[in-house]
C-alpha cells in the first residue's frame, strides 16, 4: 500500500461520488411548470457513500486481492474426465435432451395456468435465442436487429388473418419463409461489411422497420396494433368457448370434456415445445453439416476460407436466413399466444435482450442459450421486486461477462465430426 | 495454362509490381524468386484473386480472371497456400480437410437436415478423400487432434492437403519450405514433385531455399523491386550475371 | 431561389447538426484511436443533459437565475458528471477487453449503454422531464404576413458554444503535447506505447474529451428541444455515430461537417416531407454511406493485409 496506491484509490473514489451522487442523490421533481429538486432518501445517500467507500477500499488493496485471486484454484471439471468420443458425447446429449423434452412435455398437466403461460414464452425466447445463436455465435456476426425479423413474423401472421382470415397452421410456414426472404434481401448488400459497421446497419434496419410499422397507420394500425389474432386450431378443433369458424367443431365437445380455458394453454405450450425443440435438433444439425463447418472456417480466418472456394457473402448469408427464419417462427408463435401485436414488442431492447441470452449463455453453445434464456425470462417473475432491476442486471451482466468470460456461461463444445481409424 | 502478362500493382504511390509476365504450361513447376519486398507475395495475391491488380492480363485456361473474386478463382482450380500457415487451427484436422470440399459436399441443406442416404453417401466420400491425403502427408493418425496443435512442418503439409482436396489444377504454394528443417526440406521436395508427377497438378512457387528451388523448377522467374529480372531454366539462372547481382547485393 | 421556408429549415438544420457534431466528436476520436464504436456515448451525453437540469434547478431554488451565470455553472457541472463517467466507463467496460475480438468490446460497450440508461430511469424515473426556459426570443427576418424565418437566441447560443468548443479542441489537438500524443497514438498504438506514451492515459484523456463534448451538447439540445428522457441518448447517439460515419469515422473535421449534412438533412425531411420519416432518412443515409463509401467524405481508406 503505496502513496501512488492510495492516491489513485482517492481519485477513484472521488470519481465513483461524481458519477453518483448528482444522478442518484438529487432527484429532480417538476412542480407545475418549474423543475425542483429533493434530496434522496436517506437509505439512497447512505447506499451512495458505502459504494464510494468500497471502490476506496478495493482500488487500495487491489494489487493484493489480485494477487489472491489469483492464486485461488480454478475449477476445471473437465481435466480429471477421460476424454469422451465424439459419439458417446451426441448420445449423452440426445439421451439428456429427449429426457428434458418428455419432461417439459408433461410437465403443463399439473403446472398452473399462470405458470405455462410464462413457460410459452420461455420457450419462445429459446426459439428466439437459437435462432440469433447461428447469426452472432456459429458465423460471429452482430445483429442488433434481430427483433425486425421476429416482427416480419408477428405481422405476417396478424395482417394474413386480418385481411384473409388465415389460419395458425397456414401463416407459421408463411410467416418464418417471409422473415427468412427479408433477412436475404437486408443481408444482401449488408454482409460484406466489417462486423461493427454490420451490428449497427442491422441495428438501423431495425428501428426503420419498427417506425413503418409505427407509421404505416392504414395497414398495420400504427401503434394501436392488430389485433383479435386466431388461436391454433388441431386438426380443425378450436379451443374456445364458441366455434368461430362455420365447419369447426370444438375441442372440449368432440372428446366430450368440460370447457376449460387451460386447454387452450396448454396447446399453444406444446406447440411452442414442438417447435423449440424442432429449432434445437436442425441447428444442431446444421452445425455438423458443411454449411455448419463454413461458419466456423470463415469466422476463423476468413481469407483462408475464402481461398478454399469459400464465398463470404453466401455463407454469411446462410446464416443470416436461417436465423430470419427461426424469428419469424417464434414471431407467429408470439402473435398467436398475445392475439394482439403492436410495434411496442419490437423495439431494439427486445434485440438486446435476446443478445444478451445469446452471450450470458455462451455464444455458440446451444444447452447454455436455452439455460439462458429460462434465467433471462423467470428470474425477473420469481423476484417481482427487483424486476424494475432486470435490465440494470442484464447491461451489467453483459459487461462483466465480456470482461471475465467472454465465452459465455456453457462454453459452446462442438460435436466434431471423427475420422474412424482405418486398418 | 496459367498467363500473366505485364501485371502491374499500385498502392497509392508505390508500384509494387511493374509489368511482370508469367506463364505456366500443364505439367509444371515454375518458381519465382527475387529478394525480400521483391513483390513476389502481390504477384500471388493478385493472380488468387485478393487484390485487383492495377494493370495487365491474367489467363487461366484462356479465360481472363484479373480481377474476379477469389473464391471464384479458387473454384476454378487456382487455389494457394500463405506465408504464413492459415489454417482453422480450432477445427480439428479432418475438418479443416472437410471444409475445402464443401463444393463436392454441397447438397441442399434439407437433404443433410435429414440425413439423406445420397447425402450420407457423399459426407462418407469427403471423409474418405480426407483420409487418403492425410495418409498421403503422413498425418492420418492426427486426423482427430485440433489443426492448431500440430507441430509448424505439419501445418504446412496440411495446409498442401488441403488444397489438394479441393481437386485444384494449379496449385500456387507461397514460401513453403520457410521454417522447415533440412529433413522436412526433403520431403516436401519429394511432396512437390509427386503432386506434379502422380496428380498431373502445376505448382507455382515462391520460394528462398534454392537448393529447393534449382532442385525442383522446370523454370524459374526472377523479380526484383517489382519488375521481371531474368526468366528461364534453373541452370541459365544459376549463370545469369544480373541475378547474381540482385542476390549479392551489388544492385 | 433562397425562400424562407428554406432558409429556416436550413438554420434548424444546422442548430441540430452542430450538436450532433459535438457528439459525433467522441465517437470519431474513440474509433480513432482504439477502433471500437463507443455504443455508451449517447449515454453519456444524456447523462450530460440530466446533470445540467439538475444543476440549474438547484441554482434555481437558492435564487440564482442571472443567465450567463446558470449557463456557465450547468455547463460545468455537465462536463465534470459526463467526463467522469466517460472516465469510469472506459476503465471498467472497456479497458479490460481491449485489443480482443472486435465484437467483444462491442458487446461490452451494448451492456453499459443498457446499464446506464436504467441507471438514469432508476434514480431520476422514466418520465420526460421539462427543461425550464431560459431564454426567449430570438430575430425574424422577412416581411410581416408571409412566412418568417426566425433565428432563435438559443439557435444562436448553440452555434456560439458549439464553436468555442470546436476551435478549441482544434487548438488542443494541434498545440499541446497530449494532442500531439493523442494523434500518435491513432496512428499508430503499439509504436506509441514503445516510444513511452502512455497510451492508457491517452486513450482514458480521448474518453473523457469525448464524453465534455457530448455533456456540452446535452445542455444545449436539453435547452432546444425543451424536455429529456432517459431514452434521450439513444437515438441521439446513433445519429451522432451517423453523423461521425458520413465524414469519415476516425476524422475530427469529418466530424464536424458529418453533423452539419445529417443535421440540414433531417430538418430538411420534416420541413418538406414528414417528421415521422425524419429517423428513417437519417438511418438508411447510413446503412448507405456505409455499403457504398464506408470510409465517409473525408476519412482514409483501409487496405486489408494479407
Amino acid at each position: 500500500m503505496n502513496a501512488a496506491n492510495f492516491k489513485h484509490a482517492l481519485f477513484c473514489a472521488f470519481i465513483t461520488l461524481i458519477i453518483s451522487y448528482p444522478i442518484l442523490g438529487l432527484n429532480l421533481v417538476s412542480a407545475g411548470t418549474s423543475m425542483g429538486l429533493e434530496g434522496a432518501s436517506t437509505v439512497t445517500i447512505i447506499g451512495i457513500f458505502m459504494a464510494v467507500a468500497v471502490v476506496f477500499l478495493f482500488q487500495l488493496c487491489r494489487d493484493s486481492a489480485m494477487a489472491k485471486l489469483g492464486q485461488l484454484p480454478r475449477p476445471d471439471f473437465t481435466s480429471n474426465r477421460p476424454p469422451m468420443t465424439e459419439k458417446t458425447r451426441l448420445k449423452i446429449q440426445n439421451i439428456v435432451i429427449l429426457t428434458i423434452i418428455l419432461g417439459a412435455s408433461l410437465w403443463p398437466f399439473i403446472a398452473s395456468r399462470g405458470s405455462i403461460d410464462l413457460a410459452t414464452l420461455v420457450l419462445i425466447y429459446i426459439m428466439l435465442a437459437l435462432g440469433l445463436n447461428v447469426v452472432v455465435g456459429l458465423a460471429g456476426l452482430l445483429d442488433l436487429g434481430y427483433v425486425a425479423f421476429y416482427a416480419v413474423g408477428a405481422y405476417t401472421f396478424a395482417l394474413l388473418s386480418q385481411y384473409f382470415g388465415v389460419s395458425f397452421w397456414f401463416a407459421l410456414p408463411v410467416g418464418a419463409l417471409l422473415a427468412a426472404l427479408f433477412g436475404l434481401a437486408l443481408g444482401f448488400p449488408v454482409l460484406r461489411l466489417r462486423g461493427d459497421y454490420l451490428a449497427i446497419v442491422t441495428l438501423g434496419f431495425g428501428e426503420i422497420i419498427r417506425i413503418l410499422l409505427n407509421n404505416w397507420t392504414s395497414l398495420t394500425g400504427g401503434p394501436n396494433g392488430i389485433g383479435g389474432i386466431p388461436d391454433p386450431t388441431l386438426f380443425g378443433l378450436e379451443f374456445g368457448r364458441r366455434i368461430k369458424e362455420e365447419g369447426n367443431l370444438s375441442f372440449h365437445e368432440f372428446f366430450g370434456i368440460a370447457y376449460d380455458s387451460t386447454h387452450k394453454v396448454i396447446f399453444l405450450y406444446l406447440i411452442a415445445l414442438v417447435l423449440a425443440a424442432l429449432t434445437f435438433f436442425a441447428v444442431r444439425r446444421l452445425m455438423q453439416m458443411p454449411v455448419g463447418r463454413s461458419w466456423e472456417a470463415l469466422r476463423e480466418d476468413e481469407i483462408a476460407a475464402r481461398s478454399l472456394g469459400l464465398s463470404r457473402t453466401g455463407v454469411k448469408l446462410s446464416a443470416f436466413t436461417i436465423g430470419a427464419f427461426f424469428a419469424g417462427f417464434a414471431g407467429t408463435v408470439f402473435a398467436s399466444k398475445q392475439g394482439f401485436i403492436s410495434p411496442e414488442s419490437f423495439v431494439f431492447l427486445e434485440s438486446a435482450i435476446i443478445l444478451a441470452i445469446v452471450v450470458l449463455g455462451g455464444m455458440g453453445s446451444q444447452f447454455g442459450v436455452i439455460l439462458a434464456a429460462i434465467a433471462v425470462t423467470i428470474l425477473p417473475e420469481l423476484a417481482r421486486e427487483f424486476s424494475e432491476y432486470r435490465m440494470l442486471i442484464f447491461g451489467a451482466a453483459m459487461v462483466l461477462m465480456m470482461v471475465w468470460r467472454p465465452q459465455g456461461l456453457m462454453p459452446m463444445r462442438r460435436i466434431h465430426i471423427e475420422l474412424e481409424k482405418q486398418e | 495454362m496459367l498467363e500473366v502478362r505485364d501485371l502491374s500493382m499500385r498502392f497509392g504511390g508505390l508500384l509494387a509490381v511493374d509489368r511482370v509476365s508469367l506463364d505456366v504450361q500443364e505439367h509444371e513447376i515454375v518458381s519465382i524468386i527475387g529478394p525480400n519486398g521483391a513483390g513476389k507475395t502481390t504477384v500471388f495475391n493478385c493472380m488468387s484473386g485478393f487484390y485487383r491488380p492495377s494493370g495487365g492480363k491474367i489467363l487461366f485456361e484462356d479465360r481472363e480472371i484479373q480481377g474476379t473474386p477469389d473464391y471464384k478463382i479458387s473454384r476454378l482450380g487456382l487455389v494457394r497456400t500463405f506465408q504464413h500457415v492459415r489454417l482453422f487451427s480450432r477445427m480439428t484436422v479432418v475438418e479443416n480437410l472437410l471444409v475445402a470440399q464443401h463444393r463436392h459436399l454441397n447438397t441442399n441443406l434439407f437433404s443433410g437436415l435429414i440425413k439423406t442416404p445420397n447425402y450420407r453417401l457423399r459426407e462418407q466420400k469427403s471423409l474418405d478423400r480426407a483420409a487418403y491425403w492425410l495418409n498421403r502427408v503422413g498425418l492420418l493418425d492426427m486426423a482427430n487432434r485440433d489443426a492448431g496443435n500440430l507441430a509448424y512442418g505439419q501445418q504446412r503439409r496440411l495446409e498442401i492437403a488441403r488444397c489438394m482436396v479441393t481437386e485444384p489444377k494449379l496449385l500456387m504454394l507461397d514460401e513453403p519450405a520457410a521454417g522447415l528443417n533440412p529433413a522436412e526440406t526433403r520431403e516436401l521436395n519429394q511432396l512437390i514433385i509427386s503432386l506434379k508427377e502422380d496428380y498431373h497438378v502445376s505448382v507455382v512457387l515462391i520460394e528462398h531455399d534454392m537448393s529447393l528451388v534449382m532442385e525442383i523448377s522446370d523454370r524459374i522467374n526472377v523479380i526484383n523491386q517489382g519488375r521481371p529480372l531474368a526468366s528461364g531454366t534453373p541452370d541459365e539462372i544459376r549463370h545469369n550475371d544480373d541475378v547474381i547481382k540482385a542476390y549479392l547485393g551489388e544492385a | 431561389m433562397l425562400d424562407s421556408y428554406f432558409l429556416q429549415q436550413l438554420i434548424n438544420g444546422l442548430t441540430i447538426g452542430s450538436a450532433y457534431a459535438l457528439i459525433a466528436i467522441g465517437y470519431t476520436m474513440v474509433y480513432g484511436i482504439i477502433g471500437m464504436i463507443n455504443f455508451a456515448h449517447g449515454e453519456i451525453y444524456m447523462i450530460g443533459a440530466y446533470t445540467s437540469l439538475i444543476v440549474i434547478s438547484g441554482l434555481a431554488a437558492l435564487g440564482i437565475a442571472w443567465l450567463p451565470v446558470v449557463l456557465i455553472v450547468a455547463l460545468l457541472g455537465a462536463v465534470i458528471v459526463s467526463s467522469s463517467m466517460g472516465w469510469a466507463v472506459e476503465r471498467v467496460a472497456y479497458r479490460p477487453v481491449r485489443g480482443r475480438h472486435r465484437l467483444i468490446p462491442l458487446i461490452s460497450a451494448i451492456g453499459m449503454s443498457i446499464f446506464l440508461q436504467n441507471y438514469v430511469h432508476l434514480a431520476q424515473g422514466s418520465r420526460n422531464m421539462g427543461f425550464p426556459t431560459l431564454m426567449e426570443g430570438g430575430f425574424t427576418f422577412g416581411d410581416a404576413g408571409s412566412f418568417q424565418t426566425s433565428l432563435s437566441y438559443i439557435q444562436i447560443t448553440i452555434f456560439v458554444i458549439t464553436l468555442i468548443c470546436m476551435a478549441a479542441l482544434s487548438v488542443f489537438i494541434a498545440r499541446s503535447k497530449t494532442g500531439r500524443a493523442c494523434r500518435a497514438v491513432s496512428q499508430d498504438l503499439g509504436m506509441s506505447s514503445l516510444l513511452g506514451i502512455n497510451t492508457n492515459r491517452i486513450i482514458a484523456t480521448t474518453f473523457v474529451i469525448g464524453a465534455a463534448l457530448a455533456a456540452v451538447a446535452g445542455l444545449l439540445l436539453g435547452m432546444y428541444y425543451g424536455s429529456i428522457d432517459p431514452l434521450f441518448g439513444f437515438i441521439a447517439g446513433l445519429k451522432a455515430f451517423t453523423a461521425a460515419v458520413l465524414g469519415g469515422i476516425g476524422s475530427i473535421p469529418g466530424a464536424m461537417l458529418g453533423g452539419l449534412i445529417l443535421g440540414v438533412s433531417e430538418s430538411m425531411t420534416s420541413g418538406y416531407l414528414s417528421g415521422e420519416y425524419k429517423d428513417v432518412v437519417s438511418f438508411g443515409l447510413l446503412i448507405l454511406i456505409l455499403l457504398f463509401k464506408p470510409t465517409g467524405l473525408l476519412g482514409k481508406p483501409e487496405v486489408e493485409k494479407i
